[in-house]
């Protein structure tokens, strides 16, 4: 009894001490919607992540939510807008920047930052990564995790096929003979290729499209340009893969079984996001090496991934913990950690500078092919009614995939329906 | 006096309705008389107030092409399911009502996919329907067939996403028929014995027509059911490839939520409604008055 008053009274007194505390100096609370496009326990990492933060700002609540795949967390998010209970922030597909500002729904960065470091932060990431995010020379989106299309092949399949284990395909020609060499060499038991047809095929087309020299919209997002001859051979050849050397399943292919598809060696090669690298590499027994994808007349890729965006209902306080939030979750530091735990990219030229990450690459060197991959990349496709549009194109992709129509055909229909939807846009 | 007890128990009525009233107003009246208003409206562009155009916008969803092929994909998925399931719940529930060993573990093993989200669900057969790793493919080969790419090829995606609903429903009617046919009076079993009726024409004579108001209540609900479906097709296809598995309800949804087009969505939800309205009303008036409730 005697021990216990004191105990009590201590607590008592840490308690009015700390309640004081809290009512001078009432955390901020933020919410945050997330997405996770590739397999893999990520939300663990952002979780960790997140508590890290809190521990180090006490003043800052963050309560990270995790809310699907891109489409899913863009439709929380702008039904928690419309419900008036707006996020302060959140993870949003980098393409997503026309619609959130259609909807009045984001704030720049440039208007958020105000010191000289916050103005040197903001250049630090890597031009290609901010070319989504960026419209009429302001920036609004910031990168986090960001990907390119890499090419992942398996060495011991190629050893088998008699090819060398070490060379990975460098143009078109090159993929589709090696494709249809491993085919063969394990009599029909074995794919030589797959590019994935559901989920995105919009992007693994404008991959294709890019290395043919071919970009498929213009910079300001009101026009495209889906039946050029470029990306109709484009299209051709993917299309070919499969017809022509029967290196690649007929019909579409799996966007989320893919990666088990090459885990268990059903396929030789596989066209993926590099955000599945860290799995890719936890689970292959097999030896495994990664590429930038192969070229036509130039090397190319899209980038792709989520950003960060603050939105405009935000109180000013709450967007200027916002910043620290996302200021703290990109430091080089983190985007090192963040990149090992998942294969995304470190998004500044300073997350390669850190010794963890260094040190990975220098142990892993396919860690480093998305970032080297970066100076052939391509802002991912992205314009007004983008949802529509990405659908039009996404449609003929798998109508000539499935030889619904020619793949001609297919993309004039896509470049009809596309320009139909940017009637209003094109001035 | 009377007319005030009268009164009174009106207001007492009307005070008991009130709260499932005020809830049904605003989740579905509401929204309902919001929807019709929206399919009316152009939306503004960028702050501008919307502009009344009457049916235009019905006119523009016949014009469109995919449209009338997710109508004509929702007809074939219903028809598809909505017979298969019925008569496969139906012969489980016979099945299980008997005397067998282990019944108790049949029954819970039919149930078994009811209880399973879709989502769940739809991910495991995601595995199953997979070209080269899947299960089913898997089978066909060891049997010398070349496997099926059954999500990737238009000409059998459609059915291949029905046949996971048919295994998914299935389960859950059984569990009304089985409930009915435990129902049923055993005196009528006994009597169609002592006059030695076959047991195909005791069911066709007795029992079937005793499940009537079980099969129309599962009609009903299968109904519901092959306009409600959504969520299988976000992990299974996504509506593709081109459209070929896309529904009803989930163009609803990429029209509403991935090209944040509103109206076009209320439209089409309007039409829904429309056509479910003229299948209660048939409901109503014929199928009601050829059932017998006990």
């Amino acid at each position: 009894m005697r021990t216990r008053i004191p105990l009590a009274l201590s607590a008592l007194t840490a308690g009015l001490l700390s309640a004081g505390q809290a009512v001078a100096d009432d955390p901020v609370e933020l919410t945050m919607y997330y997405p996770v496009a590739v397999g893999g326990a990520l939300t663990d990492v952002v979780d960790d992540l997140v508590e890290e933060f809190e521990s180090g700002h006490p003043d800052i609540d963050v309560e990270a939510i995790y809310a699907g795949n891109y489409d899913d967390t863009r439709v929380r998010a702008m039904s928690a807008i419309e419900a008036g209970d707006t996020p302060q922030l959140s993870v949003l597909f980098s393409i997503d920047l026309y619609e959130l500002l259609e909807q009045d729904a984001i704030v720049a960065f440039d208007d958020l930052v105000e010191t000289d470091e916050e103005r040197e932060w903001l250049d630090s990431f890597y031009p290609g990564l901010m070319e989504n995010g960026q419209l009429d020379g302001k920036t609004y989106g910031i990168p986090f995790q960001r990907s390119t299309i890499v090419l992942y092949w398996n060495k011991d399949a190629f050893e088998a096929a008699g090819l060398d284990p070490d060379t990975p395909p460098e143009n078109w020609e090159e993929m589709a003979e090696m494709a249809a060499t491993v085919r063969e060499a394990s009599d029909g038991e074995q794919w030589g290729v797959m590019v994935p047809s559901t989920g995105y095929p919009y992007w693994m087309f404008q991959a294709f499209a890019f290395q043919n020299g071919h970009r498929l919209m213009s910079e300001d997002g009101t026009e495209v340009y889906f039946d050029d001859p470029a990306a109709v051979e484009a299209l051709e050849y993917w299309v070919s893969l499969a017809d022509e050397y029967d290196a690649m399943p007929d019909g579409t292919i799996e966007w989320g079984t893919l990666r088990q598809n090459f885990l268990e060696e059903s396929t030789a090669m596989m066209w993926h996001t590099t955000g599945n690298l860290t799995a890719v590499r936890k689970e292959a027994d097999f030896d495994f090496g990664v590429a930038m994808l192969p070229m036509k007349t130039q090397r190319g890729s899209p980038t792709g991934g989520g950003n960060f965006y603050v939105f405009k209902d935000a109180s000013e306080e709450e967007q200027r913990a916002a910043m620290t939030f996302i200021r703290w979750m990109t430091a080089p530091e983190r985007a090192a950690e963040w990149s090992i735990e998942t294969g995304y990219m470190g998004v500044s030229p300073a997350a390669y500078e850190t010794e963890a990450l260094r040190e990975y690459v220098n142990d892993f060197a396919p860690a480093a092919v998305a970032r080297d991959q970066l100076d052939h990349a391509t802002a991912e496709l992205s314009t007004y009614q983008g949802g529509r549009v990405r659908r039009a194109l996404d449609n003929a992709v798998q109508a000539a995939l499935t030889g619904q129509m020619t793949p001609k055909e297919a993309l004039e229909q896509a470049q009809q329906e596309a320009e139909s939807a940017l009637r209003r846009y094109a001035r | 006096m009377t007319l005030t007890a009268h009164r009174k128990m009106q207001l007492y009525g009307a005070l008991l309705l009130l709260p499932a009233a005020v809830l049904l107003a605003t989740f579905a009246y509401l929204p309902t008389v919001m929807t019709v208003i929206n399919s009316l409206f152009l939306p503004g562009f960028r702050g501008e107030p919307a502009e009344f155009v009457g049916i235009e916008n019905y006119q523009m969803l016949f014009d469109d092409p995919t449209f009338w092929q997710v109508a004509r994909n929702n007809l074939l998925y219903a028809l598809g399911t909505i017979p298969t399931s019925i008569a496969l719940a139906l012969g489980m529930a016979l099945f299980v009502n008997g005397k067998l060993p282990g019944r108790g573990f049949v029954r819970m093993a039919y149930f078994t996919p009811t209880i399973l989200p879709m989502i769940a669900a739809a991910n495991i057969w995601m595995f199953f329907y997979a070209p080269q790793i899947g299960l089913f493919n898997s089978l066909l080969e060891r049997l010398g067939f070349s496997g099926i790419n059954w999500l990737g090829d238009p000409s059998v995606a459609l059915g291949s996403v029905i046949v996971m609903s048919i295994w998914k429903e299935a389960g859950f009617f059984m569990i009304f028929y089985l409930a009915a046919l435990q129902s049923l009076p055993p005196d009528l079993k006994e009597a169609s014995d002592l006059e030695g009726t076959s047991r195909w024409s005791f069911f066709w004579r007795v029992t079937f027509p005793l499940l009537m108001p079980t099969t129309l209540f599962v009609l009903i609900n299968a109904l519901i059911n092959a306009v409600r479906v959504v969520d299988h097709l976000f992990i299974l296809t996504k509506g593709g490839p081109n459209n070929a598995t896309n529904l009803l309800l989930y163009y609803v949804y990429e029209n509403a939520f991935s090209f944040f087009d509103r109206t076009t969505a209320a439209t089409i939800t309007v039409v829904i409604l429309l056509v479910l309205a003229v299948v209660a009303t048939l409901k109503f008036t014929i199928l009601d008055r050829r059932t017998h409730y006990q």
